[in-house]
């Protein structure tokens, strides 16, 4: 091939090149361009997917059952503040659970662990986070539920409660916060470390004082993402925070509530559907809107933090 | 300022540091403290894996063939989770198909063919957002495309919630997972090995087909086991598109069931955690145990895939 070129004289022929090979070249290029080109087409068909049902539900339903006593779709009664309410409270007591657990392990696998040690626990930490969903709402009932909830309340509180689905999600969301914050902890250079060592500093003042403040983008990052999930996570308050039926406006954790992702779980899987009027059924759209929106604006956030550690270092 | 500044606390500092006692009380706290949380992280692991298995490794021994026989059933004495592993089989298959060379295809382009131009940017954020959308949205939108709108093609006998529709559905939600780990698999082939390339007259394609691949082929296979391993365990997006019955139709291989109701194990776990019978509760503790040991299995093989040919440039 190459002696061939050599061997000819140079044309405008040759250096064109063999169009069977450039077609090819093309081909390629539009095939990888529309794979390319597919996620684009995910996210506008989930947008319009969500705006259709949520403009069919607006126009179905009386508007002032969207601030009243509760998430009752069989009662036709679509509440609002009931299920971001429930959504919030679940999603704070997870970070109670999930922010101490996994910034104190991402601190202590960055700045304390030895290389080796630390070899063999991230990988493990990473298979925490593999463990799916619905094993977690199945060892929320099983066990937090009865063993530590109503265990520490009494037993006048219900099985279904918000308070051990918020543990459950908050185990969950706990080794996502762990990895995020440790790459953030990691990425401090290690220049910083070494001069606070010099100035006498001990390994703590070191790690809250010079580490941590030199991550402390990244550990937001991860902290947002963690709460982001947190509001997401579907199976777990499905099976385990009691609002299968619909919930009244409740502001206390102890008592069952309903949560956005929960709510259209149990629209979806029929039980809250089989009664319910015109309203009942698109309302899982707009509940859905108001999902994606929510996680969507608290993704960016985490993305702008995480480019700020990507401008500094 | 060196001798102003001192206080009675820095002199006590110094008093202890030369009189050689070294240990700081709060220095040996805090590190206590902080693999207390990594403890009690994983602790969580043990505890989760020890209460599933008490109940499942019993009734798996014992019964093993009645649970791993048997399809979903009401009764007890004949229920089992035969279905909803079969089902998570095809599922896999589905994402092996279709989720695996799609996202392959989009992290070429982006890493290859792609400019920095805003369309270029766009499209890279955007995956980055579809990667942090909740998996019940994902549900609806395959609900709303897969099952509503093109449900004579995908199940005209179940009203679209189908097989196949469970297939796409899981595929387009760990897309972007995949998309994301082979562009990062991508980037870490060194741009000399492209030159190489490029200098002896090959065409992109051709670059990428001989040289680019093979050497990012561990990491993208890595990112495609872990992507596995994710829709394996995933069932929000499933209850969405109809999968809690607890049925599949093995009539006629699995062509033919394609397009007929569908299970998978995590929503088996589901419903058999949401019944009211102990013995049924215990069939989810044996699917979770099943279902936890394919999981780890995967993430297994992935873990070796990338100590094995994990290469330094």
């Amino acid at each position: 091939m190459a002696q061939a070129v050599i061997s000819t004289p140079i044309t405008a022929e040759v250096l064109r090149g063999n169009p069977a090979r450039l077609r090819r070249e093309r081909r390629m290029r539009a095939l990888f361009f529309s794979a390319a080109l597919l996620s684009v087409l995910i996210s506008i068909g989930i947008v319009l997917s969500l705006l259709g049902g949520t403009i069919d539900f607006l126009r179905k339903v009386d508007l002032s059952t969207l601030w009243s006593d509760g998430w009752l779709p069989r009662n036709n009664l679509f509440d609002i503040k009931t299920i971001v309410v429930g959504t919030l409270i679940v999603a704070l007591i997870a970070m109670v659970v999930a922010a101490p657990l996994g910034l104190g392990a991402a601190l202590y696998l960055s700045e304390y662990a030895t290389p080796r040690a630390r070899r063999y626990l991230k990988p493990i930490i990473e298979t925490l986070a593999s463990i799916p969903s619905v094993v977690l709402g199945y060892f929320a009932i099983r066990v937090i539920s009865p063993e530590l909830v109503q265990r520490v309340f009494g037993s006048q509180v219900p099985l279904f409660n918000m308070f051990a689905a918020g543990i459950a999600v908050g185990l969950l969301v706990t080794p996502l916060v762990a990895s995020v914050a440790e790459d953030a902890l990691h990425a401090v250079p290690h220049a910083l470390r070494e001069a606070s060592f010099g100035l006498g500093a001990r390994r703590r003042s070191t790690s809250m004082r010079v580490v941590f403040p030199a991550a402390v983008s990244g550990i937001t990052a991860a902290l947002i993402l963690g709460v982001s999930r947190a509001i997401g996570e579907t199976m777990i308050v499905a099976i385990v925070a009691g609002g299968t039926g619909g919930s009244l406006f409740t502001l206390n954790p102890l008592k069952g509530g309903q949560t956005m992702t929960a709510a259209i779980a149990a629209l979806a899987t029929g039980s809250d559907q089989v009664r319910g009027t015109d309203a009942a059924y698109p309302s899982l759209f707009f509940v859905g809107l108001l999902l994606f929106a929510l996680t969507l604006g608290l993704n960016l956030l985490s993305e702008g933090f995480v480019r700020r550690v990507r401008r500094r270092f | 300022m060196a001798i102003t500044g001192i206080t009675e606390a820095t002199r006590a500092e110094v008093a202890r540091s030369l009189t050689g006692k070294r240990r700081d009380i709060r220095e040996t706290l805090f590190s206590l403290v902080l693999l207390l949380t990594l403890i009690t992280a994983l602790a969580v692991l043990i505890v989760l894996l020890f209460n599933v298995a008490r109940t499942a490794v019993p009734l798996l021994m014992h019964q093993g063939g009645r649970v791993l026989g048997n399809d979903y059933s009401a009764l007890p004495q004949n229920a089992g989770i035969r279905s909803g592993l079969i089902g998570s089989i095809y599922l896999m298959i589905f994402v092996i198909l279709l989720a695996v060379p799609l996202g392959i295809c989009a992290a070429i382009y982006m890493e290859e063919y792609a400019r920095d131009t805003r369309l270029a940017r766009f499209i890279n954020t955007n995956i980055r957002n579809l990667a942090g959308v909740p998996a019940i949205v994902y549900g609806i939108f395959g609900f709303a495309v897969f099952a509503q709108l093109l449900g004579s093609v995908t199940g005209p006998k179940v009203g679209g919630l189908s097989l196949l529709t469970g297939g796409l559905t899981i595929s387009l939600m760990v897309l972007p997972i995949v998309i994301i780990t082979t562009q990062e698999a991508l980037r870490s082939v060194p741009t000399g090995i492209r030159e190489g390339g490029f200098g002896v007259g090959a065409t992109r394609w051709e670059v990428i087909r001989s040289h680019v691949l093979p050497n990012a082929a561990p990491g993208i296979l890595t990112g495609s086991v872990l992507a596995m391993a994710r829709a394996l365990g995933e069932t929000a997006p499933l209850i969405m598109v109809g999968a809690v019955t607890g049925f599949l139709s093995t009539h006629g291989g699995p062509l033919a069931s394609l397009r007929e109701k569908f299970t998978a194990l995590p929503t088996l776990i589901f419903t058999y955690t949401k019944k009211p019978l102990p013995e049924l509760q215990d069939l989810a503790a044996a699917a979770i145990l099943v279902l936890i040991l394919m999981i780890f299995f995967v993430n297994l093989t992935a873990i070796l895939l990338r100590n094995r040919y994990e290469r330094k440039w």
